[in-house]
């Protein structure tokens, strides 16, 4: 049986972590999907398993220029055989990885979906076949930001 | 509860194509209200779509998502006919189960 003390101290420790902002309740509820907490393009591909290869069979439609950040309409179509799971990826937004799709047998290698922007940024399209990681990205224009403030 | 997903599938030559267009705020914890205040996040984290009792999907999302998410993709092995179930659950344990019919 735990004593009521150690109780107290682990309680005390969550408390101090949420009370000085280190942690959000929310975030901790969001934390548990890995990759999706990383600041960076770098970091978040490190939780994706390290770095993918550059590859023709992946493509990206996207708009050149998105008059409005808030919604940019992104699909993503792979033929690179095999493939497991599809990762979209936004350079400069605060937290890179946006949406990862796992594609089961019997699915096409093709999702679309709208992500926002906050500025003018490379996607990144990261497909996850036979264990390894391939990627393809797009410049896309950004006339108004995004994630609003 | 949330407003239902509008989900239309429609299958042609043995392929289906799918498309949601899902009612969510995507409030991503950046943003500020009137007065200041940080709006706390509230997205959809995890979708699932299922057809036939097979899933045919799964997705997990961050807050930069879209408000009132889109989704489409296509899946083999349906007919019309068949039903197509797309369910998500946010961040703070909100979830909906939506059903179509593959016309």
């Amino acid at each position: 049986m735990e004593s009521r003390r150690e109780v107290l101290k682990r309680g005390g420790l969550l408390a101090l972590l949420v009370g000085c902002g280190a942690l959000t309740l929310e975030q901790a509820r969001a934390a548990d999907v890995p990759g999706f907490d990383a600041k960076t393009l770098d970091d978040a591909l490190k939780t994706l398993g390290g770095k993918p290869d550059n590859s023709k069979d992946i493509s990206i439609t996207s708009p050149d220029i998105a008059e409005n950040g808030a919604v940019v309409p992104i699909a993503v179509t792979s033929a690179v055989p095999k493939t497991e799971a599809i990762y979209i990826l936004v350079e400069k937004n605060p937290f890179p990885l946006t949406a990862a799709f796992v594609i089961p047998e019997g699915t096409d290698a093709y999702v679309a979906t709208r992500v926002k922007m906050g500025e003018s940024t490379k996607v990144y399209a990261v497909v996850k076949a036979d264990g390894k990681l391939y990627s393809a990205s797009k410049e896309t224009k950004v006339t108004l930001g995004g994630c609003g403030g | 509860m949330a407003d239902p997903m509008r989900i239309r599938a429609q299958a042609k030559d043995g392929v289906t194509d799918v498309r949601v267009l899902m009612a969510h705020p995507m409030e991503t914890g950046f943003r500020k209200d009137a007065s200041g205040k940080t709006i706390p996040p509230h997205f959809i984290n995890d979708v699932k779509a299922t057809s036939n009792g097979k899933t045919v999907l799964t997705a997990k999302w961050g807050q930069a998502v879209s408000q009132n998410p889109f989704l489409q993709f296509r899946f083999r092995g349906a007919k019309a006919g068949d039903k197509v179930a797309v369910t998500w659950t946010d961040n703070i344990g909100e979830t909906r189960t939506d059903e179509a019919t593959i016309s």
